[in-house]
């Protein structure tokens, strides 16, 4: 099959790749680039293990061609937080004990992180229904839920410190 | 003075310690199958069968192989050269790795082509054309056992019907006796939907035959490496010490990753075949329509009552839909797992249970789906019944549960079908259940609510149930007893490396098998690796799945410990010059007795180990347990739902969940209640929403997430989580399984509460799932819904 050269920016790093148009994103995040904490749960877009963000919203990688991310900006869990320090979302993960298996996890954080990016003061209902996107078959949800309040909470906490310092 | 570390600060027994391996999954960088690349690596997938029962006329893979990238296409009969087209089961079956003369159920693995990449694999896979001669399919036990029914394993010698096993358990004579002295005879007749464990990973390995070599290192996603290691051994015919198994992490087991597929078993001799490593990812299709479903159990059982609402007998029979191949993974003596622990808790006199399996053109499994070999059905069909009983005699259930509950002295107590139950406070833990929910408020609540046409309903579901298999004369698999094992070595700094027989798919072994040590040794936990699943490394275990790693692993992790700490004590009577009677023990360090400030801390006996052990002894501080526990683990739970329905539209909603589980010592509370409300989860799925079946034809309706529903955050309810602690008297820390408790025991109590919302209707009974449209027929009518839901067309 002819290929088609495309450039995406990949957590922040313009990436040039040349790919099968069939190439579904999921597949090029994982095989093409190396990046493998991007899951693929059910191939449906039921699971929800594959979620990205794509210019910011959440999208399910596994049912989007690869071309079609030409131009664009795509995240992933490798692009949350920095070497040294975590995103709230992945500190609330841990520290709520919101995950078991792990596998659920990076799309469950992405989906978490667009949700509070976009309503940074959730309600519990705000993020049952902002992740019923997402399947986690170990945890029942309680913990994931616990969790993306917590990060809620620390985030902002973290902008109200950062607008202080602004005015200050 | 006590210079002793405190336990919870150094993350020791109790401590909610976070968990270590989630530093690597919340970044991304976990190492599933799916994460690994080797160097050549081919791709493999499998051509499944469309028809439930037919007669293959011919595979023509020639398109196939003229693709491309296309490395191999391989056939049943290319596979039946190297005498592979079959496999053993764990059950004493056998399986089918690729069809060679009929294929026996839908979704069964036909052919599998190998490619330089997945995507080419896929197009080859489409391009082998295959002629089917299609044959009656069966589709229930009803049907299999027809005297017309077309015989579905004519491979097997000497097969002439659709039976696959039939056993028995208990005192038939005593039984028919006490029935005839009933006050009441109590009768209930259920199904327990076909249900599917899957994990969100769905299963994979990647095989690499080495021909320089000789050794086959294969990455697999198992519960259980060794017993694979040693499958392997037997089916592929190479020698067990050329086989290395490598579990990596694993996205959730739920029992679907103990038995052997054939996908792993085509990855290997694929490998074997190109020379190159060999990757095959199952899709989830693929992973729901042929790998180990659990359930599909119809009961029919009687208990006998005295008037006062004593039980003087139970008596039952179970039919079990296997599938095409008696594939279950359990404990070789019991035909149907561990069923007869039903009624375990309730001090019953008198039992007997029948039990029978057959064929059908359905996937096969019954596995251990989040249960301990079929305790689940067990425990559901034991308080449906009792529920069914209360009201047959028109007592209120807690009390009925009250009267039958086994009282705390009464332990150790051998039930009708030969368990011994050693431990468990059972009023304390319902009446704890009761008190949280405010059972006489809620009572009151629904009487007056009813007066409005609301319907209001609370439902109790009381069990214990045996985890952590097994104690060797009763418990193995293909042969092999089921004892687990652990192996602790300690460095000249007092870090450690500890590796055990189990394998972690979640439930933190990482973190909580450090805190054993550390409990053990006053070893930090954080100065603790923890590694599990690759046999070249690991001792020889038999895995994890029926909530044994910590009855059995768990304890051997102690027992190791105690071996460890007996050296160590040598090295410090040797360190502080006295003799080794003159040492006491305190957490982390020996002290002379008499002189506590006088002593040495576990680091420095470490140390001494590889630096100054006294003449005479063995260098090193590293040693094995390998643990066959006395008995069962006997954890106690009591759940208690209370639900409202729409009259209006069948839908029921949860008001509150409240749970008290006794898992006797909590190694790590944060992880326990973690694994409480996961099951609790998966309880309230198998209740409502989550089943699999077929239509007349084999097709099957639950084999894409589509059709299969799972709970998602939204309709999930909360929790309230409650505890006792009842100590296991034969564990070395006290301590017993607790991962699929509310799985187990958490669908009767959302069952009951429906079904008492629904009392004063007449309905007795609706099978699982209770789907609204089955519900709010059962209103509407006053009749039983039964059976799984028929398929129907959109």
């Amino acid at each position: 099959m002819e290929e088609r050269r495309i450039t995406v920016t990949v957590n922040g790093e313009p990436r040039t790749v040349e790919i099968e148009p069939r190439l579904l994103l999921a597949h090029l995040l994982r095989q093409g680039l190396g990046l493998t904490g991007t899951h693929i749960g059910c191939d449906t877009t039921n699971c929800g293990a594959c979620t990205v963000l794509y210019d910011g919203r959440p999208v399910k990688s596994c049912t989007m061609l690869a071309v079609q991310a030409d131009g664009h900006e795509v995240t992933t869990v490798e692009g949350l937080g920095t070497p040294s320090e975590l995103d709230p979302v992945q500190e609330g993960f841990t520290t709520e004990h919101g995950l078991q298996c792990g596998f659920c996890t990076p799309g469950m954080m992405m989906a978490a992180k667009a949700l509070i990016t976009e309503n940074p003061n959730p309600t519990e209902e705000d993020v049952r229904w902002g992740l019923s996107g997402n399947l986690c078959r170990c945890t029942g949800y309680q913990n994931i839920v616990k969790a993306v309040l917590w990060a809620a909470e620390k985030q902002r906490a973290a902008s109200a410190a950062a607008s202080t310092d602004v005015t200050v | 003075m006590s210079q002793a570390l405190d336990e919870v600060k150094i993350g020791g027994l109790g401590a909610s310690r976070q968990r270590v391996e989630d530093a690597r999954f919340i970044r991304g960088r976990g190492n599933y199958v799916d994460d690994i690349v080797l160097p050549g690596m081919l791709h493999m997938e499998i051509l499944r069968s469309p028809l439930a029962h037919a007669r293959i006329k011919s595979i023509d893979t020639s398109k196939a192989w003229a693709i491309p990238g296309v490395r191999l296409v391989l056939t049943g009969e290319m596979a039946a050269q190297r005498n592979l087209a079959w496999m053993p089961t764990l059950s004493y079956d056998t399986q089918a790795v690729l069809a060679t003369d009929k294929v026996r159920f839908q979704g069964q693995e036909v052919a599998c082509v190998v490619a330089d990449d997945p995507y080419i694999a896929r197009d080859g896979v489409e391009a082998i054309v295959v002629e089917y001669e299609p044959l009656p399919p069966i589709v229930n036990p009803v049907q299999a056992l027809a005297p017309d029914a077309p015989l579905i394993r004519d491979d097997k010698e000497g097969q002439t019907d659709n039976v696959c096993y039939r056993w028995e358990v208990g005192d038939a004579e005593a039984t028919e006796r006490a029935f005839a002295e009933a006050d009441v005879v109590s009768k209930l007749k259920l199904h327990y939907p076909r249900s599917h464990p899957s994990p969100i990973e769905c299963c994979g390995s990647v095989a690499d035959y080495n021909s320089a070599t000789g050794k086959l290192t294969v990455y697999m996603t198992t519960q259980a490496p060794h017993i694979i290691r040693a499958a392997v051994a037997l089916v592929a015919e190479l020698p067990e010490h050329m086989i290395r198994i490598i579990s990596p992490d694993i996205g959730g087991g739920f029992g679907n990753k103990v038995p052997v597929y054939p996908g792993y078993v085509c990855s290997i001799l694929c490998s074997i075949l190109t020379g190159r490593p060999v990757k095959w990812i199952e899709d989830k299709t693929g992973n729901l329509v042929s790998t180990g479903f659990g359930r599909d159990m119809y009961l029919t059982g009687e208990m006998a009552l005295r008037a006062d609402g004593k039980i003087l007998a139970v008596r039952f029979h179970a039919d079990t839909d296997q599938g095409a191949f008696f594939s279950d993974a359990q404990p070789s003596k019991f035909k149907v797992g561990l069923l007869h622990s039903a009624f375990a808790c309730y001090d019953v006199p008198h039992g007997h249970i029948t039990a029978q399996g057959t064929y059908t053109n359905k996937a096969p499994g019954g596995v251990a789906y989040r249960c301990s070999f079929r305790v689940t059905e067990a425990m559901f069909f034991q308080e449906r019944m009792v529920q069914a009983a209360a009201d047959d005699l028109g007592m209120d259930q807690a009390e009925f549960r009250r009267i039958n509950l086994r009282e705390d002295d009464s332990f150790p107590a051998r039930t009708p079908f030969g368990f011994l139950v050693d431990s468990g406070q059972y009023a304390k833990c319902l009446q704890m259940g009761l008190d949280a929910i405010g059972y006489e408020d809620f009572k009151r609540e629904q009487a007056e609510a009813r007066k409005r046409g609301r319907y209001l309903g609370i439902g109790i579901s009381t069990m214990t149930e045996p985890l952590g298999a097994g104690n060797s004369r009763e418990y193995d698999i293909l042969g092999i007893k089921m004892f687990d094992s652990a192996e602790l070595r300690v460095h000249p700094t007092g870090k450690a490396i500890l590796r055990t027989g189990a394998k972690t798919q979640g439930q933190g072994h990482e973190t909580t098998w450090a805190q054993i040590v550390s409990h053990e040794l006053g070893i930090p936990a954080d100065d603790i690796v923890v590694e599990e699943g690759d046999t070249d490394h690991a001792p020889f275990g038999m895995g994890t799945y029926a909530s044994r790693s910590t009855p059995v692993a768990g304890a051997a992790v102690s027992m190791v410990s105690r071996k460890i700490r007996a050296k160590a004590r040598k090295l410090a009577a040797h360190l502080l010059e006295v003799s080794e009677e003159d040492v006491e023990w305190e957490l982390g360090r020996f002290y002379v007795r008499g002189a506590q400030s006088r002593g040495v801390t576990i680091q420095e006996c470490a140390m001494a180990a590889y630096t100054n052990m006294p003449d005479g002894m063995e260098p090193g501080l590293e040693n094995n347990a390998y643990y066959d526990p006395p008995n069962l683990t006997w954890p106690f739970a009591c759940y208690i739902a209370t639900v409202e329905i729409d009259p209006e539209t069948g839908v029921w909603d949860v008001l509150r969940l409240v749970a008290v589980d006794d898992c006797g010592v909590r190694i790590n509370p944060m992880v326990v209640e973690g694994q409480i409300t996961g099951g609790l989860t998966e309880a309230y799925a198998m209740s409502n929403m989550q089943f699999q079946t077929y239509d007349a034809e084999g097709n099957i309706v639950g084999g894409n997430y589509m059709d299969y529903l799972l709970p998602t955050a939204w309709e999930t309810p909360g929790f309230e989580l409650h505890e006792v602690v009842t100590p296991c008297p034969h564990h070395p820390i006290g301590a017993k399984g607790v991962g699929e408790c509310a799985a187990v025991g958490g669908p009767a109590a959302f069952v009951n509460a429906v079904m008492n919302a629904i009392g004063h209707t007449g309905v007795r009974n609706i099978d699982m799932p209770l789907l609204p449209d089955r519900v709010w027929d059962a209103i509407r009518t006053g009749k039983d819904i039964s059976g799984a839901p028929p398929f129907r067309n959109a």
